[in-house]
């Protein structure tokens, strides 16, 4: 097999986590390892599940919980995925209205993105407003199955919240959120930066916390594959890993974020102004209008252990599918789950040690300190 | 029973969903209704109770509306996708088409899958159109940028229209280049040596 008979098709969303498959064509990574990898532009994650679907991609920028989604038939055109590679971790953040925020100053909140007290501060508003019947507060979600959802309700029930009684849940698209915020047609939302940033910029909201402090050092994007593809081209597969970590090395060197966010910032790929990328690059967030907060390793790319998939990452998805209902507990389906996370071929490209995925112990920890047992995974779930 | 479907097109580009609505109509489908923004989706579904929604791929709101179907107790019937119930090559020629559809559940597939060639061979049709449109707008440019080339050529040299237009042609040939490549340069020359 030739070089050029390696060419790889991969999708991908216009956010800032793409930055790894982008930076991989871009500064010449995958053509060094043989691989002429194509990129294609998506306006939706419906449409990349549906061109992955009938092999339009081989290879796509993917939530972390669609390959599972997908696997395990809850989405349409359902077909067997695997999460191939981390593509970055953390980068999210809840923003709330300016509203919300003066709601939740009343109920003694400092400005502080630690999730406790953000969280406590929201609840005490919601019900505040609860006993002067005001309306629900509308949170937006880009995806049912994604890390935002997820995320956004773990930090509203540790609070003391039901996400699904004291406030409402929908799914908007990240480049419409801002608006939405100003328009007053949502009152917060979890999402991707730089579309936290963009709200403070607009005068139009704050940051409530962010990923990094509710779960630290948590995948975010997966390079999905389908089983069938993955399967057919093993080879590939290993070259396309081993560019995107070298990919992934580049973009997280602290020398490269200028020419990062100026290659991110492009026409063809995020179509945003590079000063809007720098803030998630760096961790140095405006949270407010009069507030910077540095929050270490807020978004992070590695091509190291953090890039290879885990076990216990993809059940941590699973036990939320099963506490939010949106699937039944089954053993099968757990085997299923384990095995799309299973990280033994990344790591080998990679050629990382990795913490071993049976180590017994798991280190998947949450600010509110609840530990997950991936053994237990039903239990875990019900255990709220 | 076999009571009238009623049809709803999402889709910004006015354009493409009127042909849409047309062919619709042409079928013989009444209830078809267009909107061209989403803002209030949940409320215009609950108000129009489609059967059948046909939307572009390119709209950034596919996962708000998937979402919406699965949750939505404002829209009274459960929607899935078309593609669940019918063959791999219909939903590849969906996607490629750039076209994507939503129906109730257990709605007769031949009367979705009538529906959806129809969607299909009119965007089709449209992107066809599209390029075609494209092309001519190129054609009319071309033509503009030989005119002045020409006019440029019949003030400096004092040539008539057909010599200017011979003269733009044998350099064109000589130099292996198209016709309105020399008008260009010919135009760009003409700006610099003004300045």
């Amino acid at each position: 097999m030739t070089a050029a008979s390696r060419q790889v098709v991969a999708g991908f969303i216009p956010l800032l986590d793409a930055a790894v498959l982008i930076a991989a064509r871009e500064g010449g990574f995958a053509e060094r390892e043989g691989i002429g990898l194509k990129l294609v532009r998506e306006t939706s994650w419906a449409n990349i599940r549906d061109r992955m679907a009938v092999g339009h991609f081989d290879v796509a920028h993917m939530l972390a919980p669609m390959p599972i989604a997908s696997t395990l038939k809850l989405t349409a055109l359902p077909v067997p995925m695997r999460a191939a590679m981390v593509l970055g971790l953390g980068g999210n953040a809840i923003t709330v209205s300016t509203a919300v925020a003066a709601g939740m100053a009343n109920e003694g909140w400092d400005g502080t993105l630690d999730p406790l007290a953000s969280g406590q501060a929201l609840a005490s508003h919601v019900r505040d407003r609860a006993t002067r019947g005001q309306s629900h507060l509308k949170f937006g979600v880009v995806h049912p199955f994604s890390g935002h959802a997820y995320e956004l309700r773990y930090w509203l029930a540790a609070a003391g919240l039901d996400p699904a009684v004291d406030v409402e849940i929908t799914v908007v698209p990240p480049r419409i959120m801002p608006d939405a915020l100003a328009n007053h047609h949502l009152d917060g939302y979890c999402v991707g930066e730089p579309w936290n940033t963009v709200a403070v910029d607009a005068g139009a909201g704050r940051f409530a916390t962010c990923k990094q402090l509710i779960w630290p050092n948590s995948p975010e994007k997966v390079l999905g594959a389908t089983e069938a593809w993955a399967n057919a081209h093993p080879d590939t597969l290993v070259r396309l890993i081993r560019a995107l970590g070298q990919a992934a090395a580049w973009c997280g060197d602290p020398r490269n974020t200028a020419a990062l966010a100026e290659l991110l910032s492009g026409g063809e790929y995020l179509d945003c102004r590079p000063n809007e990328c720098i803030p998630a690059l760096t961790g140095r967030l405006r949270v407010a209008g009069d507030r910077e907060t540095h929050v270490p390793g807020f978004f992070q790319f590695t091509g190291q252990a953090g890039a290879v998939p885990r076990r216990e990452h993809g059940l941590w998805f699973y036990s939320q599918m099963l506490r939010w209902r949106q699937i039944s507990y089954s053993a099968e389906d757990a085997d299923r789950v384990a095995a799309i996370f299973d990280g033994t071929m990344c790591r080998d490209a990679l050629g990382v040690a990795g913490p071993g995925d049976d180590a017994g112990r798991s280190d998947v920890a949450f600010f509110d300190r609840r530990r997950f047992d991936p053994a237990a995974v039903e239990d875990y779930a019900l255990s709220f | 029973m076999d009571s009238a479907l009623s049809i709803l097109v999402i889709d910004e580009n006015r354009i493409r969903a009127s042909i849409i609505e047309q062919g619709l109509r042409e079928a013989g489908h009444d209830h078809v209704v267009v909107i061209h923004q989403v803002s209030g989706l949940v409320r215009q579904i609950a108000d129009i109770a489609p059967d059948v929604i046909v939307i572009d791929l390119e709209n950034p709101n596919r996962d708000q509306l998937e979402h919406i179907f699965q949750v939505s107790r404002a829209v009274r019937r459960p929607i899935a996708m078309f593609v669940d119930t019918s063959e791999p090559g219909s939903i590849e020629a969906a996607v490629d088409a750039g076209v994507s559809a939503y129906v109730v559940d257990g709605l007769k597939k031949e009367r979705v899958k009538a529906i959806m060639d129809m969607a299909i061979s009119r965007f089709r049709a449209f992107s066809r159109l599209e390029g075609e449109l494209e092309a001519a707008r190129g054609a009319l440019a071309a033509r503009k940028t030989v005119d002045r080339a020409k006019g440029i050529l019949m003030k400096s040299k004092g040539l008539s229209e057909q010599e200017a237009y011979d003269l733009l042609r044998r350099t064109a040939m000589q130099q292996s280049r198209k016709i309105n490549e020399v008008a260009e340069s010919l135009i760009i020359a003409a700006g610099l040596l003004e300045e």
